[in-house]
């Protein structure tokens, strides 16, 4: 992405932070036994606690809470001793409560630092600032004003399955500087989240929402430009083009000689462009005051160190690893580490054969094709890594060509199993035996007088057809190389 | 009929378990009770007629198939503010005026369990706010010892269906006394464990941090009972306790030797006036008699417990009552807008006195005031927790007045802060969450008093067994026939 809006376009610099919610993948919802699974029937997926009903108590999630200290710790944030709840007070309807049980002061994790790389393959950091922890409210269908919004609106259905699912807030620091980093960064915790198993953020499920506060200063200057926070982006692609817009928008206000106002803009995406939707001035007071009905949450140091230690690699090792011990490129790296299982099978893949990038071809390339076709994922499929291993080793070793790698290949993915055994059941080793392949180029030669006689005319692209000749009358076994040498002998 | 009714729940629970009489037989006797007199004293806002006679059955073919029950066929009221799955539970507002409860909470659970017979649901204070009972917006409940009296609050109607033989059990909810004061009123004990001790899982809440259930009954044996059945861990309720629960009911005492009782210094009697003084004065001397040593202790900061109560409780209620708001249940009044339905719900839904916590709690909230009140009173909090615990270094129990007054008559505290006072004595065990009861120690002007005993958190079964030497030695409850009943038979 090329963007108008990179650092210091146009003597200006965009200052970006992003707040994102995430939904946690938990078996039960934040604070009661309900399943915390998407959709279902409206308000099946309710008990007294997650509809508010009088007398209801919630009691914490554990494996939310978990889930909450691995990411922290992906992030090298520091996972306090001491965290509690706070309740955040305002009236909404589908806020069954009416206050949303968050994280104010004592947040479970505090600081880190997110790394990630933008296309050209430039790594970038961005600091946390915080990941709180937080309920979800129930979702409200306004009906009967046109727009969907409550405003004008003749009754309003509410859902509250969706009330109480535990949720991630992750505030970042203004250290994202473009609509192109902060796509890389939103993707970083996509990614992170993804592998930890914390969330499986996905966006048009609502289970990743992220809110852009944006502004621009003079180029250089140390000074926070006035900022405004962007709303309903339900994409990155959106995210993208709504930081872009909202930064042109500030450039054009500032240009004209006005002053940008704090606010809260909404996206359009149809439009593509930001409004105005609420001003500072009528900024809640919620009026956070610890939870008493949730007791604090002492997080052991034993605790913190066995998550620690069961933490996976983590993309940005990997993406080192891919790029400067294997050699791949940014992109086969970022494809790889975007599909975990597929990465990990390139990982053993490259563990069993010592070469990454022949693993690299195959399973970007024959592998992710047959993969493709057949609907199988290449992990799911009955070549193991081991068994691809062996093929490269063949190939490496030049017992078979990339012909009959090819058609081994596809005879693994059918279930034949090992191709070595196949190799040498079917005696399918490449031959150098330089008196057998002289042998089949002399019965070509003899029987392709045209081509003979085109070859010596000068038509020698011919070569490629009479090397074809002999792979055939060799059944594929014959070394190419060496076919092409023979021929090119004997024709002279 | 008369002996089922005045049995204690001990004495039901024996007789049904041994098959003397039945859960049944008891429950009829106490259904044709209530209905003879509960028109005349309003202890329940719903009476569950159907819901007592079906449990009684239950109860006998648990006992007939062998079942001990340790309140089998015990007749029980249950505060309004406690869910039972399928009664209207009303919190004695009109906002939940016709709610019923889908479920039942734990504590009311427990007492069904060991074999407790929910005869009614019974009047409180809207919301628990009030030591009068007449903050309820859905009846009046009058003192069974004098109808022109208040049972007190904000238990006043499981207080006064209790002194009044409705029940042997009334379930309570006590923040800053609100089951030791109508307790003191009603010539019963009124027991509030340790805060954490009874979960709040179906309770509905007033001030989360203060809440807590606990038994109002016509003797210490039978606070012990019902404490056991309801006490012990509930998952429901991270509040709640992981704790062994110590047996209370076989450790009841009937001397005080070597017990030491602090009387605290702050609290002087004096001002209450002469006759009440002169009573205190008295029950400190008769449990001086029993044996205990009376110590001089003292809580700096005594005075500043309805300060401190009222920023807590009202900051929590303030939330805690949010949730009223016309959406999901409850009353509802329509408005143009989502905002104005919230508004007109809620200003018709709610009484004055909520309605004041509410704007208290709200404001002692608001950015700006948050650290000069709601954090201070926290700070304030830790004190009160921090004298008890060196006043308990010298002393076993703390025992004081359990109100200021003997129960009033009907409209006679019109400003809410002579209605706060009431709770002068109560309030600081609330705030440090320590167990404390009242038990009856005597009559003013024809009416009971209250001693109130207190002690180190988890003590439950000393404070129970030391107000069990009391009673047995003094029976001051038994001097006096509740009126209504000579008006009744």
């Amino acid at each position: 992405m090329n963007t108008a809006s990179g650092p210091k376009a146009g003597g200006y610099e965009a200052v970006i932070g992003i707040e994102c919610h995430v939904e946690l993948k938990t078996k039960s919802k934040m604070f009661c036994a309900c399943p915390n699974e998407f959709g279902g029937e409206p308000n099946t997926k309710v008990c007294p606690v997650c509809l508010a009903l009088p007398g209801a108590l919630p009691v914490a999630n554990k494996e939310a809470i978990q889930h909450m200290i691995a990411a922290g710790l992906a992030f090298d944030a520091e996972i306090p001793a001491f965290s509690k709840f706070d309740r955040k007070n305002y009236f909404y309807p589908d806020m069954p409560k009416d206050y949303q049980i968050s994280q104010y002061d004592m947040p479970l994790t505090q600081g880190g630092v997110v790394r990630y790389w933008l296309e050209d393959g430039t790594m970038k950091e961005c600091r946390l600032t915080r990941i709180h922890l937080e309920e979800d409210t129930g979702k409200s269908t306004h009906a009967g004003s046109g727009d969907g919004r409550i405003a004008g609106s003749s009754y309003s259905l509410i859902d509250f399955n969706r009330a109480g699912v535990p949720l991630m807030e992750c505030v970042s620091e203004p250290d994202i500087r473009s609509a192109e980093e902060a796509v890389g960064y939103l993707e970083a915790l996509k990614r992170t989240f993804v592998q930890l198993g914390v969330s499986d953020v996905k966006m048009e499920e609502g289970s990743l929402r992220c809110d852009a506060n944006v502004s621009i200063r003079p180029a250089g200057a140390s000074e926070y430009g006035t900022k405004a926070e962007i709303k309903n982006m339900n994409s990155f692609r959106s995210v993208f083009r709504a930081i872009e817009s909202e930064i042109a928008r500030q450039i054009s206000v500032v240009e004209s000689g006005g002053r940008v106002v704090q606010e809260t803009r909404g996206w359009d995406e149809v439009q593509g462009t930001t409004h105005t939707m609420r001003s500072k001035e009528q900024a809640h007071d919620y009026r956070y005051f610890p939870d008493p009905d949730l007791v604090p949450i002492e997080v052991d140091r034993a605790t913190v160190e066995r998550i620690k230690a069961s933490l996976p690699l983590l993309p940005p090792q990997r993406f080192e690893r891919y790029t400067k011990e294997y050699g791949l490129d940014v992109k086969q790296a970022t494809q790889l580490i975007d599909n975990l299982a597929l990465a990990d099978y390139f990982d053993r893949a490259v563990a069993a054969s010592k070469n990454p990038q022949q693993s690299m071809n195959f399973v970007l390339g024959d592998l992710s094709r047959l993969a493709n076709e057949s609907g199988t994922s290449v992990p799911e499929s009955p070549v193991t890594p081991e068994h691809l291993a062996e093929l490269i080793a063949l190939v490496d070793a030049k017992t078979i060509n990339s012909k009959i790698a090819k058609e081994l290949l596809e005879r693994m993915w059918n279930g034949q199993g090992s191709p070595k055994a196949i190799v040498e059941k079917e005696g399918l080793a490449q031959t150098s035996d330089t008196g057998a392949i002289e042998k089949f180029v002399d019965e070509v030669l003899a029987t392709n007088e045209k081509a003979v006689a085109d070859y010596k005319a000068g038509k020698t692209n011919i070569l490629g057809f009479l090397t074809g000749q002999v792979m055939k009358q060799s059944r594929g076994k014959a070394n190419p190389a060496l076919v092409q040498e023979l021929l090119q002998k004997k024709l002279s | 009929m008369s002996d089922f009714i005045r049995m204690s729940a001990a004495e039901v629970a024996r007789g049904v378990n041994g098959a003397a009489f039945s859960a049944s037989d008891v429950t009829d006797a106490v259904l044709a009770h209530v209905d003879a007199v509960d028109d005349r004293i309003g202890s329940y806002l719903t009476r569950l007629h159907d819901l007592a006679r079906e449990t009684a059955r239950n109860v006998d073919a648990r006992v007939k198939n062998g079942e001990k029950l340790p309140l089998a066929g015990v007749p029980v009221a249950v505060k309004d503010n406690m869910c039972l799955t399928g009664t209207r539970t009303t919190c004695g507002s009109k906002i939940l005026e016709n709610w019923i409860s889908p479920y039942t909470g734990t504590a009311v659970q427990r007492i069904l369990n060991a074999g407790g017979i929910p005869v009614g649901k019974a009047n409180m204070d809207e919301f628990a706010m009030g030591s009068s009972c007449e903050n309820s917006a859905l009846g009046e409940t009058r003192n069974p010892y004098d109808l022109d009296r208040v049972p007190g609050g904000s238990s006043g109607g499981s207080a006064a269906a209790v002194a009044a033989y409705e029940a042997a059990i009334g379930m309570g909810s006590d923040t800053g006394g609100s089951i030791r004061e109508p307790a003191a009123f009603c010539n019963i004990v009124g027991f509030k464990p340790t805060y954490g001790r009874i979960s709040r899982y179906g309770l509905i809440a007033f001030a989360s941090s203060l809440d807590q259930i606990g038994p109002l009954t016509r003797t210490v044996e039978d606070a012990a009972l019902a404490y056991e059945a309801m006490a012990g861990h509930d998952p429901m309720d991270s509040t709640s306790i992981d704790r062994q629960v110590e047996a209370a009911s076989t450790a009841l005492r009937t001397d005080l030797k070597g017990v030491r009782v602090g009387i605290v210094k702050e609290f002087v009697t004096e001002n209450l006036g002469p006759e009440i003084h002169a009573l205190y004065q008295q029950t400190y001397a008769e449990l001086e008699k029993l044996g205990a040593e009376l110590v001089d202790v003292s809580l700096p900061t005594a005075d500043y417990g309805l300060a401190t109560y009222y920023l807590i409780a009202p900051a929590e209620c303030s939330s805690n009552l949010a949730r009223f708001d016309g959406v999901r249940y409850g009353m509802r009044i329509e408005g143009a807008d989502v905002g104005q339905m919230y508004e007109k719900t809620r200003a018709a839904g709610f009484g004055p006195e909520v309605k004041r916590r509410i704007l208290i709690g709200t404001y002692a909230l608001s950015s700006g005031y948050y650290d000069a009140y709601y954090v201070k009173a926290q700070k304030a909090r830790t004190l009160f927790s921090q004298d008890f615990k060196r006043a308990f270094e010298s002393c076993d129990l703390i025992a004081s007045p359990a109100a200021s007054s003997p129960a009033f008559r009907f409209k006679s505290k019109s400003d809410p802060y002579s209605m706060y006072m009431m709770d002068y004595y109560t309030i600081p065990m609330s705030l440090a969450g320590l167990p404390a009861l009242s038990v009856p120690c005597g009559w003013v002007d024809g009416m009971p008093m209250g001693l109130q005993l207190a002690a180190p958190l988890f003590e439950e079964a000393r404070l129970l067994g030391a107000a069990h030497a009391y009673e047995q030695a003094t029976h001051h409850a038994r001097r006096h026939e509740p009126k209504m009943l000579e008006v009744a038979s």
